[in-house]
């Protein structure tokens, strides 16, 4: 890493190295059997260099050939971008506890009873189900040096589990499954299996629903797999600097629900994407997007902050190929005051919905979105009466916001990005067939 | 040490082993990728990447080590085949093969990464001057990739084939805004490392800007159940994911019900329809001459005048279920183990010229282009990038951007018209189990689907 900064450095102004190695340990269960083991390693390194004011890069792993990466970085640099930041000279972070050497300490052999625990509940309540099952266990091992004295290096472990189920009946499918990602290991899996097995006993039955407007419950995953694309894609500094965001220009202005609010975390201890800084050394913190249903911010890295006259709010992050781009850290939810019961009693006629599958897929920067429901009750007279099937339900995420019937008061987390409540809308578009 | 000395070191370790089966891979990449986020090259960037992985079958499971360090291999292979011993009971087995000992080429005329970056900044410097010439246009984006590998299939039974493969996609999307709407349209286009595939572009560019200023002004659909006519970029679309996904032999050998619903002879559709998946059908993004199982590529019929006749299967699903090898078994890269895929599906060109097929549609809607699909085995969805009305058999006002979705097997069955006019759609990237972009084509000439449902109002 210092050899690679010290040529950088004979041939450009600045320069930075981010070096990420990871060792992965996944188990794998397949049609309710354990299948496959895994242990992954790998180790990559990036460079970025800022030469004639212009940022050049390049990114190697495995074999890593420090001149030959040098060379590409300044190849590069010639079409690049002016770069219109300093690389940060920041050593010191803040503690952010995302390490537990216990991780590391599980063993394969207790990896394979855990899945075995996740599988067998869900097993035994259902004929004819087919589990799938994994469970991991993940280090991380990331730095980053400039020549402006700016160093940070962390280590984090993960754990994670999951279970899923499929029940094929003639035509039918349906899926079920939850998943928990943790910095500690996990053991409780009848937290998780309690979960699926409520999923199945809603979905025992099925019930019709008629083309129309109504009211519909999201549940957390429901408002990830609805609300979250267009909202991420929205508060991406990258988007507003184009013009390309809905928000853009509406900063200060409440136009969410004024109980609506969300931040972007990473300095919760031992959530899985918390971290001390980000991929460019810039200090972690908490940066709230929505505040009382008014936009408060946007997620920047160095150079769009740059671009935009803003500052980087910690959020600069490798993507596919190591390019950097502004990402999502940890998303919150604040929950509000309605109890999950109390909003399913307040509906005579409509929808919870668990998965909405595609909503990803439409106008996601308009917020509008069309899904078709994976996983989803119909709810009568206050009463979960059965799963939904054939069903799809539009909307847009901006008019959805601005108005809701109802925040949920307990959050949960999905996956390790976001944690949130249920959602209640009072009216929204349904087709079924 | 490069992967060729790696390669024939490792070919020694794993043929000395005790273990039922052993196959391992090598792979040496290098990549560009240019992208454009308004009026700027937003960034460039070139990376190269060495790895590789071993895979054990031990006792009916699997037992998988990747690496990107090409020393002490024979650690590696030792961890692999000791992790594995925690596997047991499995069923999992194989088919075998008779050993192949072959190289291939990557069949091109100049490696695409090797292209000089300002070459490829003029083409797309000119494709985004083009776009920002449309009046309303908010921002463009443009991402431009490409890539070029080498990798080794190596087994304990003494196979070894060295291939080389070249990759190029270009995506370009353009946003439009209006009094707080945004709007926008893209195409998707690849090839298998041709980079011309990529030049003369413009006036399609220009087109699909318009479209998304266009959309503006359009009206959103209602919802309900229409005739669609589908183009055949989203026809290719709907083949892959609703159809496709449900012949990996993977999704269906360990679950009954599944393998029952998806039993050899049964009809799917009407005699008119046939869908075929092939790697060896030649010089598209999906293809190749051996899976990264070491099978030779194959063309499968799916479905063959309405009735299912083939599957996509990997050395282990081809075992379970008795049948025979498709060659389907691919891996995006050395960090994991080959899965069951497709490569090139498409649904065979019929009789039905594009004007026949409306010509007695009374009120329909005309989806064309993609902007995604996903699938879960029985329901599918699939986004159109550009909608428009059918009004007694005519092409009428365009629509906002619509989402499609429905029952693979009903929707197949009402499919009632099929286009004389395929075209391969090869800017596509599947996703599976953790493991995208692969490279895949898709196609289908225009094709007709009586009472689709569409979201909407």
């Amino acid at each position: 890493m210092e050899e690679i900064l010290e040529l950088a450095r004979k041939f450009a102004e600045e320069a930075e190295v981010y070096t990420v190695s990871t060792e992965e340990a996944p188990v794998h269960f397949e049609a309710n059997r354990l299948k496959a083991i895994q242990s992954k390693q790998s180790t990559s390194v990036s460079l970025r260099l800022i030469k004639n004011g212009k940022l050049g890069y390049a990114a190697a792993s495995g074999e890593i050939d420090a001149r030959k990466l040098v060379d590409i970085a300044v190849e590069t640099s010639e079409f690049g971008m002016p770069a219109q930041f300093s690389f940060p000279s920041e050593r010191n972070f803040p503690q952010v506890n995302i390490l537990d050497p216990e991780v590391e300490t599980v063993s394969i052999g207790e990896m394979i009873e855990l899945g075995q625990k996740l599988i067998d509940p869900v097993l035994k309540s259902t004929e004819g189900i087919l589990c799938d099952a994994g469970v991991s266990r993940d280090s991380v091992t990331l730095s980053v040096a400039n020549t402006r004295g700016g160093q940070a290096q962390y280590k984090k472990t993960t754990f994670g589990m999951g279970v899923s189920g499929t029940l094929v009946r003639d035509t039918d499918m349906l899926f079920v499954g939850d998943g928990q990602e943790s910095c500690h290991p996990l053991r409780d899996t009848k937290a998780l299996t309690d979960i699926v097995l409520h999923q199945l006993e809603l979905a025992r039955n099925t019930a019709g629903v008629t083309s129309g407007q109504m009211p519909v419950i999201f549940t957390p995953d429901g408002v990830v797999s609805a609300f979250l694309p267009a909202l991420m894609s929205a508060f991406n500094g990258k988007t507003v600097l184009l013009g390309a965001s809905p928000l853009d220009k509406r900063l200060g202005e409440t136009v969410f629900d004024k109980r609506f609010s969300l931040f972007d975390d990473p300095t919760l201890d031992f959530a899985p994407n918390s971290r001390p800084c980000d991929d460019e050394g810039t200090v972690s913190r908490r940066t709230a997007l929505v505040e009382k249903g008014t936009v408060k911010n946007f997620l920047y890295d160095l150079q769009t902050a740059g671009q935009a006259k803003k500052q980087s709010t910690g959020n600069g992050s490798r993507g596919r190929g190591g390019l950097m781009s502004p990402a999502p850290s940890a998303w919150i939810v604040s929950p509000g005051e309605t109890a999950f019961e109390d909003m399913v009693k307040d509906i005579k006629e409509g929808l919870l919905i668990e998965q909405l599958m595609g909503a990803e897929q439409g106008n996601v920067l308009g917020g509008d979105f069309s899904g078709n429901v994976l996983l989803g009750y119909k709810i009568e007279n206050g009463k979960i009466t059965g799963r939904v099937k054939n069903t799809m339900v539009s909307g847009n995420v901006y008019q959805i916001l601005k108005d809701l019937a109802g925040i949920g008061k307990e959050t949960k987390w999905i996956g390790g990005g976001v944690c949130a409540p249920a959602l209640y809308c009072a009216n929204l578009s349904v087709a079924s067939k | 040490m490069n992967i060729k000395e790696a390669g024939h070191l490792l070919a020694g370790i794993i043929t000395k082993c005790e273990a039922e089966y052993i196959e391992a891979h090598l792979e040496e990449s290098e990549a560009s990728h240019l992208t454009y986020r308004g009026k700027d090259l937003e960034s460039v960037d070139k990376t190269g990447a060495v790895g590789g992985n071993v895979r054990v079958l031990v006792n009916g499971g699997w037992s998988f080590v990747s690496f990107n360090n090409l020393e002490d291999l024979e650690t590696k292979v030792k961890q692999a085949i000791e992790q594995a011993k925690f596997v047991s009971g499995g069923e999992a087995k194989i088919l075998q093969y008779p050993p192949i000992v072959d190289k291939t080429k990557a069949e091109i005329r100049q490696n695409p990464v090797n292209i000089p970056l300002k070459e490829k900044k003029q083409i797309l410097d000119e494709y985004n001057q083009v776009i920002w010439e449309v009046p309303k246009l908010q921002t463009s984006v443009i991402g431009y990739a490409d890539g070029y590998r080498k990798y080794i299939y190596m087994n304990s039974v003494g196979s070894y084939i060295e291939q080389e493969r070249a990759d190029v996609t270009l995506r370009v999307g353009a946003i439009a805004t209006e009094k707080g709407e945004v709007q926008q349209a893209g195409i998707s286009l690849g090839s298998r490392g041709e980079f011309s595939a990529i030049k003369g572009l413009h006036n399609q560019i220009r087109d699909m800007a318009q479209n998304a200023v266009k959309m503006l002004s359009a009206p959103q659909a209602k919802g309900g159940e229409y005739t669609v006519v589908l183009d055949p970029i989203l026809a290719g679309v709907f083949v892959h994911e609703a159809f496709g996904h449900l012949s990996e032999a993977d999704h269906v050998y360990e679950n009954p019900q599944l393998r029952e619903l998806m039993t050899m002879g049964k009809t799917f559709a009407g005699k008119q329809l046939n869908i075929v998946d092939g790697a060896a059908v030649p010089g598209l993004r999906g293809s190749y001459k051996y899976d990264d199982e070491g099978i030779p590529a194959q063309k499968t019929y799916l479905i063959k005048e309405g009735v299912l006749t083939g599957r996509l299967h990997s050395r282990e699903t081809a075992a379970r279920m008795k049948e025979k090898l498709s060659g389907n078994a691919r891996a995006v890269s050395y960090r994991f183990p080959p899965i069951v895929r497709m490569t090139n599906t498409y649904i065979e060109p019929g009789k039905t010229s594009f004007k026949e097929m409306i010509a007695d549609i009374k009120e329909g809607i005309y989806v064309k282009n993609w902007y995604g699909g996903t699938t879960s085995m029985e329901m599918f969805t699939f986004s159109a990038g550009e909608a428009y009305m059918i009004r007694n058999g005519q092409i009428a006002e365009m629509l906002r951007p619509v989402v499609l979705t429905g029952n693979v097997f009903s929707t197949l069955k009402n499919i009632d018209a099929i286009g004389n006019d395929l075209d391969m759609n090869e800017g596509g990237g599947c996703g599976k189990a953790g493991q995208s972009p692969l490279p895949v084509s898709n196609g289908s000439p225009h094709i007709r689907i009586q009472r689709c449902l569409i979201g909407g109002k």
